[in-house]
């Protein structure tokens, strides 16, 4: 009854996203919409490996930056299609991921260390990708250029002039798929023996060793899966936005990113960062609209009030929004289906 | 020399002595920024990712006490010593601490919330465009020869002998500071011992946000203030912490001065921008290798 419930739950809910934006007109609104499902998604990568695996990385922008970065260069420069592109920036996304996941678990890094060595990665790649200009053309950054035929619209990825639905809808639809099938692998994982393998190196990691688990495995599995789903963000970011730099790629912004919204909507949980998601930009959205205007649009106001939020959701409510609504929901059914 | 297709260049000894003291100097800063940072891991066991945005909180305190108020950033650091101090033990007693529920992960989570709000206040109500203190002497100096020294990098560098020294006196000697190493080896003892462990956790978190308020003074005439003039620092200065060995002073005054000279070599050979990223090559390396440092204790 509680499975079924569900289902109905988040088949009610993808509707409701997949409709949602056929009621809006407004260019701004739907951007903002896509960027609420971008961060959603880039939230679910960092939530595979620190809300079910434990593994706090601060430097999730490797991961977002390489894919992206993958996916301009080899369009650029060696005039890949895009959707072949794609399939080798996820890839090599994932081979970095494997890399610094061996390395870091091999020689059992845990808690702060982990943290800060995916930091550290994160700011060697930052340099790099400023320094070696013949390939990311370093500071300047990398364009990819601006597809303006409607008969190429698919073929380039690109959704700017493809005519009246694609162009205002393109890359809500686009987000919405990488969405479902993010939250797809992420629901498997939940469900999966690897998933509560998962959950057992997170609660503790000497008693998962002693029970027969491959802790090392495990751990390398749920890097990978994260930085899979991290890198699909990247490749989105350049094909939205036909632009890519080194700050905006390996800069701590993304990393910070990926973990607001999961922290406030509930750590380990499936619909914790959609929740968190919805949460911060429809308070981000709410604050422009408000004292915003009135402090004549100075930045950081939004950065200062998803960091007090963020201090405020791991002080009082650690189970974050879902953890909110269910017990919400169990007072309301009088604690029968909690 | 030829190094995967990269030709690095060949310079006199001169050229490089002169490079590696300019190193020291700019390693001593280091040290300074690390000193509070490594105080605060060795007996709280947490990764503080506010100290870069408390440095930098810090060095607007002094710029505004010498626009405002005229007053010399060095004599601000009896002002912003104490203050830093009061700052620090409130942050961990009343937020810290109070949103952590004692858990590693969390408390990293917090710090970093902190850091972030802090550097968007400083964003919203400074501004990003720098300011800088100009100080009468900011240009004079001795040449060492090879190179030049300005006074305030010698101030810089005697700072920090000084607070890694004042520190050593401070946890050796004192009550409180046998206190704190009490509470840093064996916590639990401590409080059965009578020693009040929260009080004791605050305190060290004063005196680290204390010690970012004197490198702070010491910074500002060489160095602008600008919002996000602290994160520039974190990644180097938990570098410095951990080659040195999590909570030893001495292991992050010469940890300090090894990625300062390292950093000015790798400009150097590697160029400007090439050249830093030997600070987060030697970062990984140091955590896998080597995570208790050069000087830390075995881990236990």
């Amino acid at each position: 009854m509680k499975e079924f419930s569900h289902l109905v739950g988040w088949a009610l809910l993808l509707i409701a996203l997949a409709v949602v934006p056929l009621f809006v007109h407004s260019a701004r609104w739907i951007d903002f919409l896509e960027m609420t499902l971008f961060v959603a998604v880039l939230g679910q990568g960092w939530n595979i490996l620190a809300g079910y695996g434990g593994q706090y990385s601060f430097g999730h922008a490797l991961f977002f930056g390489t894919g992206a970065y993958i996916q301009a260069i080899l369009q650029v420069k060696l005039g890949f299609s895009p959707w072949v592109a794609m399939w080798f920036a996820v890839s090599g996304s994932v081979l970095v991921a494997a890399s610094v996941g061996y390395l870091s678990f091999r020689y059992g890094l845990r808690g702060s260390y982990f943290a800060l060595i995916t930091l550290a990665f994160a700011e060697a790649f930052l340099v790099l990708s400023r320094s070696l200009k013949s390939i990311t053309e370093g500071g300047n950054g990398i364009q990819v250029a601006l597809n303006q035929d409607p008969e190429q619209a698919i073929a380039t990825f690109q959704f700017n002039f493809a005519g009246p639905f694609l162009s205002e809808y393109g890359f809500y639809y686009t987000i919405f798929i990488i969405l479902i099938v993010a939250f797809a692998i992420t629901a498997w994982v939940e469900r999966s023996r690897f998933g509560a393998q998962l959950v057992a190196v997170r609660e503790n990691e000497d008693a998962a060793k002693a029970l027969g688990i491959n802790a090392f495995r495990v751990k390398m599995g749920a890097i990978c899966l994260s930085a899979g789903i991290t890198a699909t963000c990247g490749v989105y970011y350049v094909q939205k936005f036909l632009f890519i730099e080194p700050g905006i790629a390996y800069g701590p912004a993304k990393s910070v990113e990926a973990l607001f919204a999961p922290i406030i909507g509930g750590l380990g949980t499936l619909l914790g960062p959609l929740l968190g998601s919805i949460f911060i930009h429809g308070v981000g959205e709410l604050t422009k609209a408000t004292i915003g205007q009135a402090l004549g649009g100075r930045p950081g106001v939004d950065l200062i009030l998803f960091g007090t939020i963020l201090i405020l959701v791991l002080a009082f409510v650690p189970r974050g929004l879902v953890g909110l609504l269910q017990s919400g929901w169990a007072r309301l059914t009088g604690g029968r289906d909690a | 020399m030829e190094f995967l297709g990269f030709s690095l260049p060949s310079y006199g000894w001169s050229t490089v002595l002169g490079s590696a003291i300019s190193g020291v100097f700019l390693g001593s800063i280091y040290a300074l920024v690390a000193l509070g940072l490594t105080l605060i891991y060795g007996v709280l066991h947490i990764i503080n990712f506010a100290h870069g945005a408390l440095l930098m909180l810090a060095m607007y305190a002094v710029y505004f006490l010498w626009s405002g108020y005229g007053i010399d950033p060095y004599l601000a650091m009896l002002i912003v010593v104490p203050g830093g101090f009061f700052f620090g033990y409130g942050l961990q007693r009343l937020v810290i601490g109070k949103a952590s529920h004692g858990k590693d992960e969390i408390i990293l989570l917090v710090t970093l919330g902190i850091a972030i709000v802090i550097e968007n206040l400083s964003l919203f109500l400074f501004s990003a465009s720098e300011r800088s203190v100009l100080v009468p002497y900011d240009l004079d100096g001795i040449d060492l020869g090879v190179t030049y020294a300005v006074y305030p990098e010698l101030a810089a560098l005697g700072g920090s002998f000084l607070i890694t020294l004042a520190l050593w006196i401070f946890m050796t000697y004192t009550d409180t500071g046998k206190a704190i190493r009490a509470v840093a080896k064996e916590r639990q003892g401590a409080r059965l011992m009578g020693i009040n462990v929260d009080h004791i956790f605050a305190v060290t978190f004063g005196i680290g946000v204390a010690c970012v308020a004197a490198a702070a003074s010491l910074l500002v005439p060489t160095y602008a203030v600008h919002p996000q003039v602290g994160s520039l620092f974190v990644l180097i200065a938990f570098t410095v912490v951990v080659l040195g060995g999590m909570g030893s002073f001495v292991g992050a005054l010469v940890g300090g001065f090894l990625i300062g000279v390292t950093e000015q070599l790798g400009r150097l050979y590697l160029g400007e921008s090439l050249g830093v990223i030997t600070i987060s090559v030697i970062f990984i390396l140091v955590l896998l290798f080597r995570p208790t440092g050069l000087f830390g204790a075995k881990s236990g």
